[in-house]
C-alpha cells in the first residue's frame, strides 16, 4: 500500500514535471502575454547599441568601402586584368560567389515558404532572419554577377527595353533566363518578406515614437488589425508562399543551365538543375543556422523566442539536405565518369589529383563527412555554437564545390594547349566586400525592423495547448487558418 | 494524321550538308612553325600587344596561335606538327545563342561568324562556350607605343578594354575584293585576295578561299581525301579542314 501510495506520487510529480518540460522545450506552449512578449520584441530591436556594436559596424564598413566600392571603381576604370580571370578560365570567383549567394538566398524561401505551407510549427519564430537573408543574399548576387561584365556601364543592354534600332536580348541565351529569372526572385521575394512585416510594422508604430514613428507608419501602410485587413493579408501571403516555392526552384535551376547548356566536358550534365536546387538550400540552411545562433547571443530576450527545439529542427534538415546533395553529387560524378568521354576523365582526375585536389576533398568533408558526423545526434544539433560551426564549414564546403564546378572545371577543355590555372586577383577583396555588405545589411535591419514575427508566434500559441487525457500530458494544435 | 513520313527529316540533313561560304585548309606537314601568319594577324586587325606578364598568365591576344606539342620525356622527345589554330567559323556555332547581347552573331550574307564589338558587354560566356577556345579578351586597355600607332590598319576597329574578339578571316579584305570585282561587275576570282595570314605564310601551309565552289583550290584540297576538321564529333560545323602525317 505504503509503496502504490508512493509510486502514485512519484508519478503525479513526473507528470508535472513533464509539463514543465514541454514549456521550458517549445516555445508554442510557452506563451506570455501579448503585451509582454511585443515589448520583448521592441526592447531587443530599439536596445542601445553597444560599443562593440559600432566596431563591428565601422570595421564592416570599412571592407565594403575597400572592397566593394574602390575595388570595383578601380576595377571599373582599369578593366578586369586586375582580376584573376584568363583563358580558359573566363569566369572566376565573380560567378563562384554569384552562384553562391543565390544558393544563401534559398533558404528564406525555404523556410519561409515551404515550411508555411506544411505548417511546420517550429518555422515560427525565424521565418523573418531567413527572408531577410532572401532579399540581401540577391543583392549581393547582384553585385557579383555585375562586377564580372568586361562592360558594367553597358548591363542595361540586357534589359527588354524599347529602342530605335530594336534591339532585343538574345533569349536563347542562359544569361538573359538568368537575368529575367534572378530578377523575379528579387522582386518576390522582398515582397514575400514585407507581407509578413506589416502587422509587426504596426505593432511597432503603436509602440514608438519620434522618427521611428513616422518611418513605421509609413511601412505599415495604416494596418489596423481589423478582420478584413488580416483576411486579405493571409490570402495575399498564401498566393505567395505557393508561387514563390516553383520561382526559387526555378531560379537556381536556370542558374545551373549556365552551366549545363554549354558545351564543355564537366558542365554539360542533365542532373545539375536539381543538384544545384539542393546545393543552395545545403549553403542556405548552413547560413540560417549561424544567424540564428548570432542573433540568439547577441540580442536581448531573443534566448526566449530561439531555443535548442529550433536548432535541433534546422539541425535535423540540414542532415537530410546534407544526404541529398551528397546523392545528387555521386550520381552526377557517376555518370559523368562512366561516360568514358576523354575530356571528362581528364577533368575528374584533375579535380581530385590536380593542384586542387585539396579543395575537392575539402569539399566532400566539409559537405559531408563533418554534418554526418554531427548532426545524427539530437544534443550536438542543439547545441548553438557547434551546429553553427557546422553550417559555417558546410557553407565553406558548398563555396568550394561552386568554385571546383567554374574555375577548377574550367581549366581543363578540349584544347590542351590552353590549359591554366585560375588565380584571384582582385575577386578576393569583391568577394569579401560582398560578405562585409550582407552582414552590414542584416546588423542595419535588426535595428529598424522586428526580426522576429510577433504576431506568427502569438498565433502559433493560441493554436497550441497542453492538455490532459487521464495521466497523459497531450500536445493539440488548432487550426486556426 | 501525322506519319512517320510527315517529320522533317531534311532540316537536319541541310544542316549537315551545310558547307559555309568561305573556308580553310591547313597543311600541318608543312607548317613550320614561323609564327609569321600570327604576326600578320596581329598587324592586319590592330591587335594589341598584351606584354609578358599577361601573356604568360593565359592573355594572350593572338587571334592565330601556332600551338606546339611533344610527346615522351627529355631526352626522348618527339615533335609533333605545329598545329595554327585560329576561329573555325562554325556554321553552327556554340559561342552565338549563349550571348545575352546579340554581340556574335552568324553573318547570313558571308556566312561567318561575327563579333559586333560595340554591342559586346563582356560576359564571356561566347568564349568559355567555344570548343576551340580561339576567342581572345580585352582584359585591359593596352598599350600602344609611339610608332605603333602610326601602323593601325584603318579597315578595321580599334577595340577598348572589356570586348570579345576573335578571328573574322580577315573580312575587311573580303568586302574590299567584293567591292571591287562589284564594281568590275564580275565576281570575285579565287586566288583574288586571302588572308593575313594565308599571305604571310612563307610555306604555303595555309590556303584560304570558297568552299562552296568546287573548283577552287581550297575546295580541291578539302577534299583531297584525308582532311580532318577538330572536334568535328560536336557538331558544331567547323570550317577549316587540317592535314597531318599525309
Amino acid at each position: 500500500m505504503a509503496y502504490e501510495k508512493k509510486h502514485a506520487e512519484h508519478a503525479h510529480a513526473a507528470h508535472a514535471h513533464g509539463e514543465e518540460h514541454f514549456r521550458e522545450k517549445h516555445l508554442m506552449l510557452d506563451p506570455l502575454p501579448r503585451g509582454q512578449m511585443n515589448d520583448m520584441v521592441m526592447e531587443s530591436m530599439m536596445e542601445k547599441p553597444t560599443w562593440k556594436f559600432w566596431v563591428v559596424i565601422a570595421i564592416l564598413s570599412a571592407i565594403v568601402a575597400y572592397g566593394l566600392v574602390y575595388s570595383w571603381a578601380k576595377m571599373i576604370a582599369e578593366g578586369l586584368g586586375i582580376a584573376g580571370v584568363n583563358r580558359p578560365a573566363y569566369w572566376g570567383i565573380f560567378l563562384v560567389n554569384t552562384v553562391f549567394w543565390i544558393g544563401i538566398s534559398h533558404a528564406g524561401t525555404f523556410i519561409s515558404a515551404i515550411l508555411r505551407v506544411f505548417k511546420a510549427e517550429f518555422r515560427r519564430p525565424f521565418t523573418r532572419a531567413a527572408e531577410l537573408m532572401t532579399t540581401f543574399g540577391l543583392v549581393q548576387a547582384g553585385f557579383s554577377i555585375f562586377m564580372h561584365m568586361g562592360r558594367v556601364w553597358l548591363s542595361y543592354w540586357l534589359m527588354p527595353y524599347p529602342n530605335q534600332r530594336m534591339l532585343w536580348p538574345n533569349l536563347h541565351s542562359p544569361l538573359t533566363w538568368d537575368l529575367l529569372a534572378i530578377t523575379t526572385y528579387l522582386l518576390s521575394s522582398t515582397m514575400y518578406l514585407f507581407l509578413p512585416l506589416i502587422p509587426d510594422l504596426a505593432m511597432a508604430r503603436d509602440r514608438s515614437t519620434g522618427w521611428r514613428k513616422n518611418f513605421y507608419k509609413i511601412l505599415a501602410l495604416g494596418f489596423r488589425g481589423t478582420e478584413g485587413e488580416w483576411t486579405h493579408l493571409r490570402n495575399a501571403m498564401n498566393i505567395f508562399a505557393f508561387a514563390i516555392i516553383p520561382v526559387m526552384f526555378s531560379v537556381h535551376t536556370i542558374v545551373s543551365w549556365d552551366f549545363a547548356a554549354a558545351t564543355r566536358p564537366g558542365w554539360s550534365s542533365t542532373i545539375f538543375g536539381p543538384y544545384f536546387v539542393v546545393g543552395a538550400l545545403h549553403s542556405g540552411m548552413g547560413a540560417v543556422i549561424v544567424v540564428l545562433a548570432v542573433i540568439r547571443a547577441t540580442m536581448k530576450h531573443m534566448k526566449y523566442f530561439i531555443r535548442a527545439e529550433h536548432f535541433d529542427a534546422i539541425g535535423k534538415l540540414m542532415l537530410i539536405i546534407s544526404m541529398a546533395w551528397a546523392y545528387f553529387f555521386f550520381n552526377d560524378y557517376m555518370v559523368q565518369w562512366y561516360g568514358g568521354d576523354k575530356w571528362t576523365k581528364q577533368l575528374l582526375h584533375f579535380h581530385e589529383a590536380g593542384p586542387m585536389g585539396w579543395m575537392w576533398f575539402a569539399m566532400l568533408i566539409f559537405n559531408i563527412v563533418i554534418p554526418w558526423a554531427i548532426l545524427w545526434n539530437p544534443k550536438w544539433r542543439s547545441t548553438p555554437w557547434l551546429v553553427s560551426i557546422v553550417g559555417i564549414l558546410i557553407n565553406v564546403g558548398m563555396w568550394f564545390e561552386r568554385y571546383i564546378i567554374i574555375p577548377v572545371s574550367l581549366t581543363i577543355n578540349r584544347m590542351p594547349f590552353t590549359w591554366r590555372l585560375y588565380k584571384p586577383g582582385v575577386e578576393i577583396p569583391l568577394g569579401l566586400g560582398t560578405l562585409a555588405f550582407f552582414i552590414l545589411l542584416y546588423m542595419i535591419a535588426s535595428k529598424l525592423i522586428p526580426l522576429i514575427p510577433v504576431w506568427e508566434v502569438q498565433e502559433g500559441q493560441m493554436a497550441h495547448e497542453l492538455k490532459k487525457f487521464g495521466r497523459e500530458t497531450v500536445v493539440t494544435v488548432s487550426e486556426l487558418e | 494524321m501525322a506519319t512517320l513520313a510527315d517529320l522533317k527529316i531534311s532540316e537536319v540533313k541541310l544542316s549537315e550538308e551545310q558547307t559555309g561560304k568561305w573556308g580553310m585548309v591547313i597543311d600541318q606537314d608543312i607548317c613550320t612553325g614561323c609564327q609569321a601568319c600570327v604576326a600578320a594577324c596581329a598587324m592586319e586587325n590592330n591587335l594589341s600587344f598584351v606584354g609578358e606578364v599577361d601573356s604568360g598568365y593565359g592573355r594572350s591576344m593572338h587571334w592565330i596561335r601556332i600551338e606546339r606539342f611533344w610527346e615522351g620525356a627529355y631526352p626522348e622527345v618527339k615533335m609533333t606538327p605545329n598545329q595554327p589554330m585560329m576561329c573555325q567559323q562554325c556554321g553552327s556555332a556554340p559561342c552565338e545563342p549563349v550571348c545575352p547581347a546579340y554581340a556574335t552573331m552568324h553573318s547570313q550574307a558571308e556566312q561567318l561568324n561575327l563579333q559586333v564589338y560595340n554591342r559586346c558587354v563582356g560576359t564571356r560566356y561566347c568564349a568559355n562556350n567555344c570548343p576551340y577556345q580561339v576567342r581572345s579578351f580585352n582584359w585591359r586597355d593596352y598599350e600602344r607605343p609611339e610608332p605603333l600607332s602610326n601602323q593601325l590598319n584603318p579597315d578595321v576597329t580599334v577595340r577598348r578594354r572589356g570586348v570579345m574578339e576573335k578571328c573574322t578571316f580577315c573580312i575587311q579584305r573580303i568586302h574590299k575584293a567584293q567591292d571591287k570585282a562589284k564594281s568590275e561587275g564580275r565576281e570575285v576570282v579565287d586566288g583574288e585576295f586571302t588572308t593575313a595570314c594565308a599571305q604571310a605564310c612563307p610555306a604555303n601551309a595555309i590556303t584560304f578561299g570558297r568552299v562552296d565552289d568546287p573548283e577552287s583550290l581550297v575546295s580541291q584540297l578539302a577534299h583531297r581525301g584525308h582532311g580532318v576538321k577538330h572536334l568535328e564529333e560536336l557538331g558544331a560545323l567547323p570550317s577549316v579542314t587540317y592535314f597531318k602525317g599525309g
